[in-house]
């Protein structure tokens, strides 16, 4: 069986600095990880090659630096990692992303299942996994907690709801994204380290998968981001001083007058 | 400082190192408390193919040496030194089949090694045979196709846990130390059982336990080298192990030099940090300063026998001895930083010191070590 891993790079720090002009995060210099999420669907990619044989890949839509971190993707299990990198992809939102992997994808070809983390840790969107689905035309589920069952052509997996979890059948190929609970991700083996080490990152521009400029990047995003700002908090708070007999008369004082005006409103 | 690794060595430091930051150091408090032995642990290790790394590739192993064993037992020590012990004692039971055993030999029970699902164990000492390994009193009588062993090894470490063990035991009483031979037993065979597991000080993740010999026979192809060369077998073995207790001692010296350093920019006296104080610093500038230079010696020390070199009983004495006294100075010292804290079991140092000491005492005595560093010294001189 053959399944992609979409992949994204998120930055592993919480110094996050934004473009002003286009108001998206600026990716360049900054230390980068795997988007945590995106790890369970490497280890699932990883588990189900290795139970039903076949190849996994892995996917992203980056600048070149990413390959570094694809690498790593390759000692904990996948075969071969595929990298959209073009200017033109640059200030995707999540249609755009959608439309440029699944043309990655479409490219890679022969596929069963396409697994993606539930969502990104830096834009929390969770769009693109289902994005894809309708780029690619087929189903897609999200929240996968556990894939009870994968054949050649059909896959029953649960999904995790707030208060339980759905079992839901879907013919193959399809999209699932994962949640944390599917399963533990490994770490890297020695063999998988070497393996990284001699792998080639397949480097795909815009034209190499034959899209549509239009569609990507910036001009295939409707989203545009008006502002980016840190939200204010503004809490009045006072310190109540004394000997603790006095903080605590002054404390009851203030607590008296108000109760006083909650009963007021309740009174209104 | 940059030790020059390798590539290859580098991959295998960093794989360890996040195994004991991120699976290792969680659970070390608990195992060591409660004895657990860290079968999970192995697991991982055998899943990184870590297992292996000492044990050359047409046995499934990764190729390497000393060297890359003892990486991986000092990145693993940094954690735990009780749970670095399961995969480095599973190292000295595995060296006596890797140096003497016969191609049958290794393509038998080295592979199940390498891939890290038998743990393997080594029997030498016995309660009336420590320093003196003379005094084996366990005996293997060939009878047909068979040897029979019969007797009680004692403190040895994996016991029970291992599948595969390499036993010392005495084929012929007058002729002394040329009356000794190895052994490889298997867990399992008829006669051969585990006997009183030890409540230790320290590394107490790790077991130790007796193993007894019944009437226990094992076929004759289980001999290892020839008969009368048990003595040579062991101290060969030992020769090329030691520097992995000298790494399991450095391992443990700079996890604690970690968290005393840590723990002095945190802990604020007199209105600052403790590390502000030159009385502070200067304990953490000397518990530096040693582990440094023991890392120095135990590096160069593998990186020595690694290269093909004949004879290094001295330089790997010099490196367990000298890295083993430093593990037990800083840990000390480790401790008196964080004073009241160190003491306490909320803090890992506490458990470093008590696992440092046995770096001092097994795989022969510091003090022996002194003999064998000083008769080597007497022995050039007089062939000069």
């Amino acid at each position: 069986m053959n399944v992609i891993v979409c992949v994204k790079q998120v930055p592993g720090t919480n110094e996050v600095k934004m473009n002003k002009e286009t108001n998206t995060i600026i990716r360049e210099g900054v230390e980068a990880i795997i988007n945590p999420f995106d790890t369970y669907a490497v280890e699932e990619g990883a588990r189900i090659k290795e139970e039903t044989g076949g190849k996994a890949t892995v996917l992203s839509m980056g600048i070149p630096s990413v390959a570094e971190l694809l690498k790593e993707t390759i000692s904990v299990g996948m075969d071969e990692a595929v990298l959209l990198s073009d200017r033109a992809f640059a200030g995707s939102d999540s249609l755009a992303t959608s439309y440029a992997l699944s043309m990655g994808i479409k490219k890679i070809g022969d596929c069963d299942l396409i697994i993606c983390g539930k969502q990104a840790m830096d834009g929390d969107t969770a769009q693109v996994g289902p994005g894809l689905a309708e780029k690619l035309g087929i189903p897609h589920t999200t929240y996968v907690r556990k894939i009870e069952e994968i054949k050649d052509g059909y896959i029953r997996c649960q999904r995790m709801t707030e208060d339980g979890y759905e079992v839901i059948e879907m013919p193959l190929p399809a999209v699932i994204t994962v949640v944390k609970e599917i399963n533990e991700p490994r770490l890297p083996s020695l063999k998988g380290k070497m393996k990284a080490k001699k792998t080639e990152v397949t480097v795909w521009t815009a034209d190499d998968i034959g899209a549509d400029k239009a569609l990507c990047g910036l001009s295939g995003s409707p989203t545009q981001v008006v502002k980016t700002f840190v939200p204010e908090h503004n809490v009045d708070s006072e310190m109540i001083v004394g000997t603790p007999e006095e903080q605590a008369r002054n404390l009851a004082r203030k607590l008296l007058s108000m109760q006083f005006a909650i009963q007021v409103q309740e009174d209104e | 400082m940059d030790y020059f690794l390798t590539e290859e060595q580098q991959m295998i430091k960093e794989i360890a190192a996040r195994i004991a930051r991120e699976k290792i150091k969680p659970v070390a408090l608990k195992y060591d408390e409660e004895g657990i032995f860290p079968r999970d642990i192995v697991k991982i290790l055998a899943d990184s193919d870590l297992c292996g790394v000492y044990i050359e590739e047409e046995y499934g192993g990764f190729g390497g040496g000393i060297f890359e064993m003892a990486l991986v037992v000092e990145e693993l020590s940094k954690a735990c030194g009780g749970i670095a012990l399961s995969f480095a004692g599973t190292g000295l039971g595995a060296f006596p089949i890797i140096l003497f055993g016969t191609e049958e030999q290794k393509q038998k029970f080295l592979p199940d090694i390498a891939a890290g699902t038998k743990l393997a164990a080594f029997g030498l000492t016995e309660a009336n045979a420590g320093s003196d390994a003379a005094g084996i009193q366990t005996t293997a009588v060939l009878d047909g196709d068979e040897y029979i062993l019969n007797g009680t090894k004692q403190w040895i470490t994996n016991g029970g846990e291992a599948d595969v063990y390499t036993v010392i035991a005495c084929t012929n009483r007058e002729k002394g130390a040329r009356g000794f031979s190895a052994f490889i037993v298997e867990k399992g065979t008829p006669g051969f059982s585990f006997g009183k597991k030890e409540n230790k000080m320290g590394i107490r993740a790790s077991v130790t336990s007796e193993l007894v010999f019944e009437d226990c026979r094992i076929p004759k192809e289980n001999l290892l080298y020839r008969e009368g060369m048990g003595f040579i077998v062991a101290m060969k073995t030992l020769d090329r192990t030691r520097p992995g207790v000298a790494a399991q001692a450095l391992g443990i010296a700079q996890g604690a030099l970690d968290e005393a350093l840590k723990y002095s920019q945190e802990r604020e006296q007199f209105g600052k940090s403790i590390s502000s104080f030159q009385a502070v610093q200067h304990m953490l500038a000397d518990m530096a300063i040693q582990i440094e230079a023991a890392r120095a010696l135990v590096y160069q020390t593998c990186r020595y026998i690694d290269s093909g070199a004949k004879v290094f009983s001295k330089e790997s004495a010099m490196s367990k001895v000298f890295a083993s006294d430093t593990a037990m100075k800083v840990t000390i010292d480790a401790v008196q930083v964080m004073g009241g804290y160190g003491y306490m079991k909320e803090y890992p140092v506490e458990k470093m010191m008590r696992d440092a000491k046995i770096t001092q005492i097994y795989e022969g005595t510091n003090q022996i070590q002194r003999n064998v560093i000083a008769l080597e010294m007497i022995k050039e001189l007089k062939g000069k």
